[in-house]
C-alpha cells in the first residue's frame, strides 16, 4: 500500500495553554516496497505522523491516503484498515494483559476476524509465535509476565503481526535491548519484509540502524519532513543532521574525519561497504587487502573505535 | 479520548492569587465553603457569586476553564436538584403546583431546588479555582504546614503530605501510560465505544491490567530511587520551596472576612431563602 501525506497537519490540546503543534504541514510520500526509516527529535512529530498512519490520531489538517483508503473521508473503515497497517509502539511489552501469550497474541485477531474459525485463529498465533522466533509449545501456556523481557518484546510483536499485515510501522522496536537483542529484532523484520509484510517502516533514534536497515528514510524536524532519500543521501549532508542536533552513523563519523584529512570517501554508510571502500583505498596505497572478513571485522571495531576517540 | 480529565488541572499563567500563599488559599477555601453554608437567601449567595466572580476575574484563568470542572458534577447537581424538587416537604404556605402519587411540587420546592443547585455550583467553582492556581505540590506544602499541629499527637503529617503529592504528581503520568495503552490495543483492533455496558466493561480488561503492571512497576522503581537517595521521612527535612505569607494573603483574608459578615448581615436583615417568593407572589 502507498502511503500519501500532503501538508499534514496537528495540534495536541487545542485552544488551551498546553496547545503544542506537533505537526506543521508534513508532505510524505512511502512507496510499497520499501523498508522507511524515520529518524526525528523527540517532539519533531514523528510519532504523532506514525499515529496517522492507521488512524489512531484522526486527521484534522491536510490529507492521506493509504492504498485505498483515504482518511479524510469520515466513511473509511477505520478498524480495517488497522488490520492492514499493523503498529508496534515503543516498549510493546507494556501492552501485554491476557493470562497467556496464545491468548495475548490471539487479541488482535479476535477483533479484527471474527469470522474465523478456532482452528484457523490457532494456526495463525502458531504461525505468529514461530515467525518472532519464540517456542510455541514452550510458551503459548505461560504467563506473558513471566518471559524475559526481550521476549516480551517478541510475543507483543507477535500480537500485532498475526493479522499479517501490509504495512508494519515500529517505534523505536530496539529501544532498550542489548546489542543481540537489536541485531535479532532487525533480522526479524529483514525476514518478513518482503512477504505478506510489504512495508516496513521504522521510528528511530539509532542512525546506524537506519543506516544498515532502510532503503530510505526522512528526517522530521519540527513538524515537518526536512530531508527524505536513501540514507546515503542524508547521511552525505551529517553537517545538516548535526546542526538539527541529530546523531550521524559511525560510519559518517568516520568518513567526517578522513575527509578532516583529506581522504574522500564515497560510500552509502552501511559497515560493509564503508570498510570495503576503505580497505580498498588502503590497498591501492600500497598496503594489503584483507579479504578474509575476520580481518575486516577487526577493522571495523578499529575504526568505531577511532570515531569514539574523536567524540 | 481522557483529554477531557483536566478537572482541576493547574493552569499556568501569573496573577494575585497564583502569587498567594497557598495556606492562605486553603484557609481561604474553607472560609468561602462557610460563607456558601451560612449564606441563608438568594441576596447571600448573589454575594458569594459576585465575590468569585471577581476571584476568577483577578485569578486570569477563562471562565470556560472554571466551567469545565462543573461539567464532571453536572450530573450529581441534576439529580439532587431533582430529588429535591420532587421530594422536598417543607411547609408551604402556598397551594402545592402539583401533587401526584407520592409526588408534590410546591412553590418552596421550586426555590429550594435552585438554592440547592446554586449552593453546589458556586462549592465546585470555588474549589477548582484553588487547584487551578495552586500548583499540587504547594497545595501539599500547604495542607503539610496547617496539619502542623497534628505533629503533636503522633499523626505522621508529613507522609501523609508525602502520599498526595505522590497520587498527584502520578496523575498525568498514568494518563499519558493509559493514553498510550489505548492507542496499542485501539490498534491491535480493540473497540471502546460501541456495544452494550458488559462488552464495554470486558473491553477495559486490556487497559486495566497493563496500567496496574506499569504503576507497581513504577512504585517500585519510586521506592528504591527514595532509598538510593537516603529518604527517611520528615526528621530533618527542609523545603525548597518555603511558604511565605504576604501582604497578599492578609488583603486577601481581610476580604473574605468582609464577605462572611456580609452573609451574615443579610441573613438577619433580608430574612430566609423563600422570602423571595413574597416579592412574585
Amino acid at each position: 500500500m502507498r502511503i500519501v501525506a500532503k501538508d499534514l497537519t496537528y495540534t495536541y490540546n487545542p485552544k488551551s495553554p498546553f496547545a503544542t503543534q506537533a505537526l506543521k504541514g508534513a508532505d510524505l510520500v512511502i512507496e510499497e516496497g520499501e523498508f522507511f526509516g524515520i529518524i526525528g527529535h523527540t517532539g519533531s512529530g514523528k510519532s504523532t505522523f506514525v499515529q496517522h498512519l492507521n488512524a489512531l490520531i484522526r486527521l484534522t489538517g491536510g490529507s492521506l491516503t493509504v492504498g485505498d483508503y483515504d482518511l479524510s473521508d469520515k466513511k473509511c473503515k477505520f478498524l480495517e484498515l488497522r488490520s492492514k497497517v499493523g503498529m508496534v509502539f515503543q516498549y510493546p511489552e507494556y501492552q501485554l494483559f491476557a493470562e497467556t501469550v496464545e491468548k495475548d497474541v490471539m487479541f488482535g485477531l479476535k477483533n479484527f476476524c471474527k469470522g474465523m474459525s478456532e482452528e484457523e485463529k490457532q494456526k495463525a498465533v502458531r504461525e505468529a509465535i514461530e515467525t518472532v522466533d519464540l517456542d510455541y509449545e514452550d510458551v503459548k501456556d505461560r504467563s506473558p509476565f513471566e518471559l524475559s523481557g526481550g521476549q516480551k518484546r517478541r510475543a507483543a510483536i507477535a500480537g500485532v503481526i498475526v493479522t499479517k499485515p501490509e504495512v508494519l510501522i515500529l517505534d523505536e522496536p530496539a529501544a532498550g535491548l542489548d546489542p543481540l537483542g537489536k541485531q535479532e529484532i532487525m533480522q526479524l523484520l529483514h525476514s518478513i519484509h518482503g512477504g505478506w509484510c510489504k512495508t516496513v517502516i521504522i521510528v528511530s533514534h539509532d542512525m546506524d540502524e537506519i543506516a544498515e536497515n532502510c532503503t530510505r528514510a526522512a528526517v522530521f524536524s519540527e513538524g515537518k519532513v526536512v530531508m527524505e532519500g536513501a540514507p546515503a543521501e542524508i547521511f552525505r549532508r551529517s553537517d545538516e543532521l548535526i546542526a538539527l542536533g541529530l546523531d550521524i552513523p559511525v560510519t559518517a563519523k568516520c568518513a567526517r574525519i578522513l575527509k578532516e584529512r583529506g581522504i574522500e570517501i564515497d560510500t552509502d554508510f552501511t559497515c560493509d561497504d564503508f570498510i570495503s571502500k576503505v580497505l580498498a583505498l588502503y590497498a591501492r596505497s600500497g598496503g594489503v587487502s584483507k579479504a578474509d572478513t575476520g580481518a575486516a571485522r577487526a577493522e571495523k571495531a578499529d575504526a568505531q573505535g577511532g570515531a569514539g576517540d574523536a567524540q | 479520548m481522557l483529554n477531557d480529565v483536566t478537572f482541576g488541572q493547574y493552569y499556568p499563567v501569573k496573577s494575585f492569587v497564583h502569587n498567594m500563599d497557598a495556606r492562605a488559599k486553603i484557609v481561604f477555601m474553607i472560609a468561602y465553603i462557610v460563607a456558601i453554608f451560612l449564606a441563608k437567601n438568594f441576596f447571600g449567595l448573589l454575594a458569594v457569586t459576585a465575590f468569585l466572580i471577581f476571584v476568577v476575574l483577578l485569578s486570569r484563568v477563562p471562565f470556560g476553564r472554571v466551567l469545565r470542572s462543573v461539567k464532571m458534577i453536572l450530573f450529581l447537581i441534576i439529580f439532587t436538584a431533582i430529588l429535591n424538587l420532587f421530594f422536598y416537604s417543607g411547609e408551604s404556605s402556598y397551594q402545592p403546583l402539583v401533587e401526584w402519587w407520592i409526588i408534590t411540587i410546591t412553590w418552596e420546592s421550586i426555590v429550594n431546588m435552585v438554592f440547592l443547585a446554586l449552593r453546589l455550583f458556586l462549592l465546585v467553582m470555588g474549589t477548582s479555582v484553588l487547584t487551578l492556581t495552586t500548583t499540587p505540590v504547594a497545595l501539599t506544602d500547604g495542607i503539610e504546614s496547617l496539619l502542623t499541629p497534628l505533629k503533636w499527637i503522633k499523626f505522621p503529617v508529613h507522609e501523609l503530605a508525602l502520599i498526595m503529592s505522590i497520587a498527584l504528581r502520578f496523575i498525568p503520568t498514568l494518563m499519558d501510560e493509559t493514553n498510550r495503552i489505548v492507542a496499542a490495543q485501539k490498534a491491535r483492533g480493540a473497540d471502546f465505544e460501541t456495544g452494550g455496558l458488559i462488552k464495554r466493561a470486558k473491553a477495559v480488561v486490556p487497559i486495566l491490567i497493563p496500567l496496574l503492571v506499569s504503576a507497581f512497576r513504577r512504585a517500585e522503581d519510586l521506592g528504591d530511587a527514595m532509598d538510593a537517595r537516603c529518604y527517611s521521612g520528615a526528621k530533618g527535612r527542609t523545603k525548597y520551596k518555603k511558604l511565605v505569607f504576604t501582604w497578599r494573603d492578609l488583603l486577601g483574608l481581610l476580604f473574605l472576612g468582609g464577605l462572611i459578615t456580609g452573609v451574615v448581615f443579610l441573613n438577619i436583615y433580608l430574612g430566609g431563602k423563600f422570602s423571595i417568593l413574597g416579592y412574585f407572589l
